[in-house]
């Protein structure tokens, strides 16, 4: 924390001289000036609300980190706790000197800068981001975080130019039904992208919560492809190769696929079906006190509009209805509460998303029973956080 | 949505009557740009690049530039196994591996020509990526030790779990 300097001697002292009756200290001098910095930055006192490693990674350049879920608000995620994936580092990259080549079955092959991506009409929209290895059949210890169970989900404003505008410029041509989107990194990351979501929602992003990309999402272009697993929202996009068949590239085939308990794997598994999550209380929290304390949440549908969200206090065995925080947008974060009186006994915290396609977020059992506990991703199951009676709050999933 | 419409006009009305730029951004990408970035290879063959590669080349490849993050005979380390892992899908440890999961054998061409080695993505040749990818193949026995691959043999070669993979998404499969 950002008082870690003094000791806590001195802390207690400064405290009990800020507190009424006193006069705090703050009060009685000017403050930091505008521009320190030019680039605003959290308070020191929220240090430690940051992104954190997923796991050891074996290569730091290919590997993950998370978002803080548990100390956020609303449905909004800071651009500097977006979740990271990375499969060959962040590169650098002068806007100047990257183009976007279009091709492959198309009747103009055409070469775009950022600045005339830039010039098209351009739409905003909220949605969430989710990394289809956001979860863990098998299970995480009882320490473990909503960031640590969940983090691999964001959720930002995502401005720029829609998929199908630029790919009209280039003429698609009869037949084509796939879609090639490559990336400008070190493993010049491509996944295949079904045409009727070129052409349905998807967007050429280079903006993100009103500001440009980071570097780390993609800047200065990134594909973005609402409601899917979050891999095919290629970052540092600098090629789309239209043809008439998927490309089997190596992320579409020996990693986000899903491995079924009789050996065969589902492939072609895109869209991040309804799932939910309390962020507060939630792992690694305590309550602090008997009586009032308001459960809140998040959930996502890859589908469309979250319709219901119900929590439960007693591990499943009744629900009741949460209020859902307006906005309530499709493919986005929606935040839900819930009012709860703690009476101190334990608690096993549920909550439960349905979505306008009328699904139903399922049980661990009933996930695991239709696939096992090897399909890796697209673990999208009711969580349990355990209330203990000390108020501590753990991972009992 | 007026784009959409208007494609869908040209459409009927048939072969040339498709639609023309709205906007006139861009330029024309050339034949030699688009060979540079072009670098994707089809399960096909689509896209693979003329030149050939020996197991015996690939071997003195893979030692110099793969076996320290995947091992010596492809075993794995830092990085993924390449071998091994037969039998094991169906089992309560699956083993995922190019000899046992991956598909296609151009996608291992895909792969490392776009992002192997891991520490100079791009820097190999043709030739030293097929014969990198010949002896990865070789080591899990899938071509003989005197295999020399090209464009065309490299797409017939048929990968032992070519049949495992099932779409569309089943989905919603639970409830």
């Amino acid at each position: 924390m950002g008082a870690a300097s003094i000791k806590p001697s001195e802390a207690q002292a400064d405290v009990a001289d800020n507190l009424p009756p006193n006069v705090p200290e703050w009060m009685k001098a000017q403050g930091a000036p505008v521009l320190h910095p030019a680039y605003g930055v959290p308070s020191p006192f929220e240090a430690d609300v940051v992104r954190r490693a997923r796991s050891r990674a074996r290569m730091s350049t290919a590997a993950s980190s998370t978002t803080p879920l548990q100390d956020l608000h609303g449905i909004v995620t800071p651009n500097g706790l977006h979740f990271e994936r990375h499969h060959a580092g962040v590169p650098t990259i002068d806007p100047e000197q990257h183009r976007l080549m279009v091709h492959g079955m198309v009747d103009r092959p055409l070469i775009f800068t950022m600045a005339e991506i830039m010039r098209f009409p351009s739409q905003s929209h909220l949605y969430f981001l989710e990394c289809s290895g956001n979860g863990s059949f098998a299970g995480l210890p009882s320490t473990a975080t909503a960031q640590d169970t969940h983090g691999l989900i964001s959720c930002c404003e995502w401005t720029g130019v829609p998929l199908a505008t630029v790919l009209a410029e280039a003429g698609v041509q009869p037949h084509a039904a796939w879609v090639l989107a490559e990336g400008a990194d070190g493993a010049g990351m491509t996944r295949s992208i079904p045409i009727a979501k070129a052409m349905d929602d998807a967007l050429l992003a280079y903006a993100q919560n009103g500001e440009r990309l980071r570097p780390e999402q993609g800047y200065p272009l990134r594909l973005f492809l609402p409601g899917y697993e979050g891999n095919m929202s290629v970052k540092w996009l600098r090629r789309l190769k239209i043809g008439d068949q998927p490309f089997e590239t190596r992320e579409e085939t020996s990693k986000y696929t899903d491995l079924m308990p009789d050996g065969t794997a589902r492939q072609f598994t895109f869209v991040m079906e309804a799932r939910s999550v309390i962020t507060h209380p939630s792992g690694g929290q305590t309550l602090d006190g008997h009586g009032f304390h308001e459960i809140a949440g998040l959930a996502w549908s890859g589908h469309g509009k979250i319709t219901r969200v119900e929590v439960s206090v007693d591990g499943g065995a009744h629900w009741r209805d949460a209020k859902l925080q307006t906005p309530v947008l499709p493919k986005c974060l929606t935040r839900f509460r819930a009012a709860w009186t703690w009476d101190g006994a334990p608690a096993r915290l549920q909550s439960r998303a349905t979505d306008e396609s009328g699904y139903v977020q399922p049980t661990r059992d009933m996930l695991v029973g239709a696939r096992g506990l090897n399909s890796g991703y697209h673990d999208n199951a009711i969580h349990t956080w355990g209330v203990l009676a000390d108020g501590s709050v753990i991972n009992a999933t | 949505m007026v784009l959409a419409f208007a494609l869908v006009l040209a459409g009927a009305s048939g072969a040339g009557a498709r639609p023309q730029p709205t906007y006139g951004l861009g330029r024309p990408a050339t034949p030699r740009e688009i060979a540079g970035w072009d670098i994707d290879a089809r399960a096909d063959g689509a896209g693979l690049p003329p030149g050939h590669g020996a197991v015996s080349d690939g071997q003195a490849i893979f030692e110099h530039r793969c076996a320290a993050c995947h091992g010596e005979n492809g075993e794995g380390g830092a990085a993924d196994a390449l071998v091994g892992g037969a039998g094991t899908l169906a089992t309560a440890k699956p083993v995922r591996t190019v000899g046992n999961y991956w598909p296609y054998a151009t996608t291992l061409f895909d792969y490392v020509r776009r992002a192997m080695p891991f520490n100079a993505p791009q820097s190999l040749t043709a030739d030293q990526t097929y014969a990198v990818v010949a002896y990865v193949l070789f080591l899990n026995h899938i071509v003989p030790a005197k295999a020399v691959l090209d464009a065309k043999t490299l797409a017939a070669v048929k990968m032992p779990n070519r049949g495992g993979f099932r779409s569309p998404d089943p989905r919603p499969d639970a409830p």
